[in-house]
């Protein structure tokens, strides 16, 4: 129907102005719906120009795609939008047995003492906060599966590039406790030498790339470090973390497109925790989150439960070997819920309702569920849980009375690191210090630093 | 061209700018194949001012690389790449442009050594034209050179004539820092003579040196970039008056080489510093500044002044933005004026 109308405007189109284009058009369509068998019923036309066959198919540089002759625009597809893939249902059963990645106990047990001792030690360096002993902490109650998971899936030599949620891939690759509190306390073991504010971890022997804090800065960053192993045919991925709201920074775009674009071996992994400090999805985004958007770029995407270690464990499984053997990127969307409030300098009770966090901590958590897989494999028992709830507690509080005893970095490290070489301006500053510390140093509290 | 082609070259041999950028680039991307260029335009087409001319012919895909239109994505790349290693040189259409990568530039490249406690080093070059050209309006116009110049971190080059430049991109690209080469469109195409050392390929000039390009007496007059050119013409109109003007070419604004116009202040009494950039804030108004906590101060017999760019965004018609740059009459009259002439 749409066709004979629209044939019928042309039509008369090219009556009135008589142009050869009009009729081309009538032409054309009159072709099309001669295709489809309804040319009997349209009004014969005069004899038209016959274009070559390759006018039938768009010829565009931009983009390769049939011609269609319905207005329609594409709707985005938010109320049944993109699946979330899981293996094991909230109560640790795998629900389809062919995609159990039948991990062997040992490595199931690591996941999951990782995660515990992470929540366990999150729970003691939010409180010390609290009580004025660190100035700053962020936890990452809930997400736990979405670090582990990924990490699992990755060889230690993957590089990674976080945004500031992601502890628990530095506590999978053995990242000491004693090394995540030097940081928090930027005592004198701190690799970063008490730099940065607490979280902000850096590991090069781990290849775990120091947090920086303008948000989604990392990714076209890690988009160029991909582009480095690829140079360096490395078997290497990288993989880079973020929040669902960093992905709204125009970093996310430019570096989505670039790898694509530049065809880089790399895992863009998005953890959708449903709110940016206090700003729900709802007001983050229109679209169907963030796996939605990776087809824009022609990147391969997946949605998957985040709270499901076995899912995320798949994913980023596939996801790195397709991404080295093919140079192409892959976008990985993990939905999980934030737990605990933004940071120490967050009450989320302003904004969400304490039943909304309790459901979550409750009925769907990474480390509940990973326990009741544990428990009916026969790998995990009550008893078992309580020694190792005593043991990593005792563990996290040792490891936390070293660090507050530790003393802070020398001064002289106020003025290295600007440049590779320092500076001789610098150099005279530092002994300048050097100096004034020899003479007037009773009067500062120098017995609090290393010398 | 001759660098390009590879032919012999003769000693004192006249070669442009642009030229001497690119065999700059060149002898490095083939010293290094860590090294690797990347920017809008920079592949096929030569480089939008032809700076990277015959590059992507002879190194390719790999080595040179179109970027799509994103600085902020481009630089965070280059930096990411330079995280992992490689030797990137980072170009920027203009350094206009790479406002909208500033924070990958400022808190990415010049901070994460000092932040991750020396774990991290950003060994990347950005590159580009800096400053004032001709008839392209304000968004294309203003200097870079006191912003970048400002960021520990950093180090900011800033080259005049071929020499500088083909020493100053060969060390800033073997420089383990975030280095920041601040070109100039309008002195792209001046030929200059290339010294018989300038041509070969371990010529380097040290980042944080500058060079007394005329001795003279009377007077210090620091510049540069394109300044330091109008600086020797002014000071060559006042030798007939009998006013012998020291011409400093500072070659590099961070980190300053203060003590090379301080011991010339300690000479001449006098200083007057030339800019193309805005004058608050300024690389002039550090200058001043540093003469003043130094030991040259006790020396100057009169106050420092500074010629810089018209405190105006950079206008687009021809005859105002002639008068918003510093003219050689502009120079001569502060120095006359400063030594009360």
């Amino acid at each position: 129907m749409a066709v004979a109308v629209a044939v019928a405007v042309a039509a008369a189109a090219a009556r009135v102005w008589g142009s050869s284009r009009g009729l081309g058009q009538a032409g054309l369509l009159l072709r099309r719906s001669a295709a489809r068998g309804l040319a009997r019923s349209l009004p014969q036309r005069q004899e038209q120009q016959h274009f070559p066959s390759l006018d039938d198919k768009p010829q565009f540089p931009g983009a390769s795609a049939e011609f269609i002759d319905k207005l329609e625009f594409i709707q985005p597809n938010v109320i049944s939008g993109i699946p979330v893939y899981r293996v094991m249902d909230r109560q640790g059963q795998i629900i389809n047995p062919s995609e159990d990645p039948h991990l062997p106990q040992e490595k199931v047990l690591k996941l999951y003492r990782s995660m515990t001792l992470l929540n366990t030690m999150d729970r003691i360096l939010y409180e010390s906060q609290r009580q004025g002993r660190i100035s700053f902490y962020m936890t990452n109650y809930g997400e736990e599966g979405t670090h582990v998971g990924s990490a699992a899936a990755l060889d230690n030599t993957d590089l990674v590039f976080g945004q500031y949620r992601e502890a628990g891939v530095l506590m999978y690759r053995d990242y000491p406790l004693e090394l995540f509190m030097a940081q928090c306390y930027g005592n004198v073991s701190d690799l970063g030498k008490g730099r940065q504010m607490p979280v902000h971890y850096g590991c090069r022997e781990r290849h775990f790339v120091t947090i920086s804090s303008p948000l989604a800065t990392q990714i076209p960053q890690a988009v160029g470090a991909a582009y480095a192993a690829k140079r360096a045919n490395a078997n290497r991925v990288v993989i880079c973390y973020f929040g669902e709201g960093a992905a709204s920074e125009g970093d996310a775009h430019a570096g989505f497109n670039f790898a694509a674009t530049l065809e880089c071996p790399i895992i863009f992994f998005c953890r959708n925790n449903g709110y940016a400090i206090s700003t729900p999805t709802s007001e983050q985004y229109r679209g169907d989150g963030i796996a939605a958007r990776g087809p824009g770029y022609g990147i391969l995407s997946i949605r998957v439960d985040g709270n499901d270690v076995f899912a995320v464990y798949n994913a980023t499984k596939e996801a790195r070997r397709r991404a080295v053997a093919e140079n192409q990127p892959f976008l990985i969307e993990a939905m999980t819920y934030r737990i605990g409030h933004h940071s120490t300098s967050d009450d989320s009770s302003a904004y969400r309702s304490v039943d909304e966090v309790n459901y979550w901590d409750k009925q769907d958590h990474p480390i509940s569920r990973l326990r009741h897989y544990l428990q009916s494999r026969g790998w995990w028992d009550d008893e078992q849980e309580k020694a190792w709830r005593k043991q990593s507690r005792k563990k996290v509080m040792e490891a936390f009375e070293q660090a507050e005893r530790k003393p802070k970095p020398s001064p002289s490290l106020l003025f290295s690191d600007v440049y590779q070489e320092m500076p001789a301006q610098l150099r005279k500053q530092q002994e300048a210090l050097a100096r004034h510390l020899q003479t007037y140093g009773e009067h500062y509290p120098l017995d609090h630093f290393e010398k | 061209m001759a660098a390009v082609c590879g032919l012999m070259r003769r000693p004192l041999e006249q070669v442009t700018v642009r030229d001497a950028i690119n065999q700059g680039m060149d002898e490095e991307l083939e010293r290094d194949e860590k090294v690797f260029l990347l920017g809008e335009e920079v592949a096929q087409y030569d480089g939008a001012y032809k700076v990277s001319r015959g590059l992507w012919k002879k190194y390719g895909d790999k080595r040179i690389i179109d970027t799509p239109i994103s600085e902020m994505g481009f630089a965070g790349i280059a930096v990411g790449a330079a995280m992992a290693g490689l030797r990137p040189i980072c170009e920027f259409m203009t350094f206009n442009f790479s406002m909208q990568a500033i924070d990958q530039v400022i808190n990415s490249a010049a901070k994460t050594y000092y932040m991750s406690g020396g774990i991290q080093p950003v060994p990347v070059v950005f590159r580009g034209p800096n400053g004032a050209s001709a008839g392209v309006a304000a968004q294309h116009s203003q200097c870079f050179a006191a912003w970048y110049g400002h960021c520990p971190g950093l180090k900011v080059v800033s080259p005049w004539n071929s020499e500088d430049a083909k020493g100053l991109i060969k060390s800033a690209i073997r420089d383990n820092n975030p280095v920041v080469v601040l070109e100039n469109e309008l002195m792209y195409g001046v030929p200059f003579e290339l010294p018989s050392e300038a041509q070969s390929k371990d010529f380097l000039i040290p980042i944080g040196k500058a060079k007394i390009e005329r001795q003279g007496t009377h007077i210090t007059v620091v510049a540069h970039s394109r300044p330091v050119g109008h600086c020797l013409e002014a000071a060559t109109v006042l030798s007939k008056e009998g006013i012998e003007c020291e011409v400093i070419n500072m070659r590099t604004i961070r980190p300053m080489d203060i003590e090379t116009i301080e011991a010339s202040v300690m000479k001449t009494n006098h200083l007057v510093t030339v800019e193309g950039g805005w004058p608050q804030f300024g690389v002039g108004a550090e200058v001043c500044a540093r003469i003043m906590e130094g030991p040259a101060f006790n020396f100057l017999d009169a106050p420092a002044v500074r010629v810089t760019g018209a405190d105006v965004p950079m206008p687009y018609a021809k005859i105002l933005e002639d008068n918003s740059i510093p003219q050689v009459k502009d120079i001569i009259f502060a120095i006359k004026k400063t030594l009360n002439i």
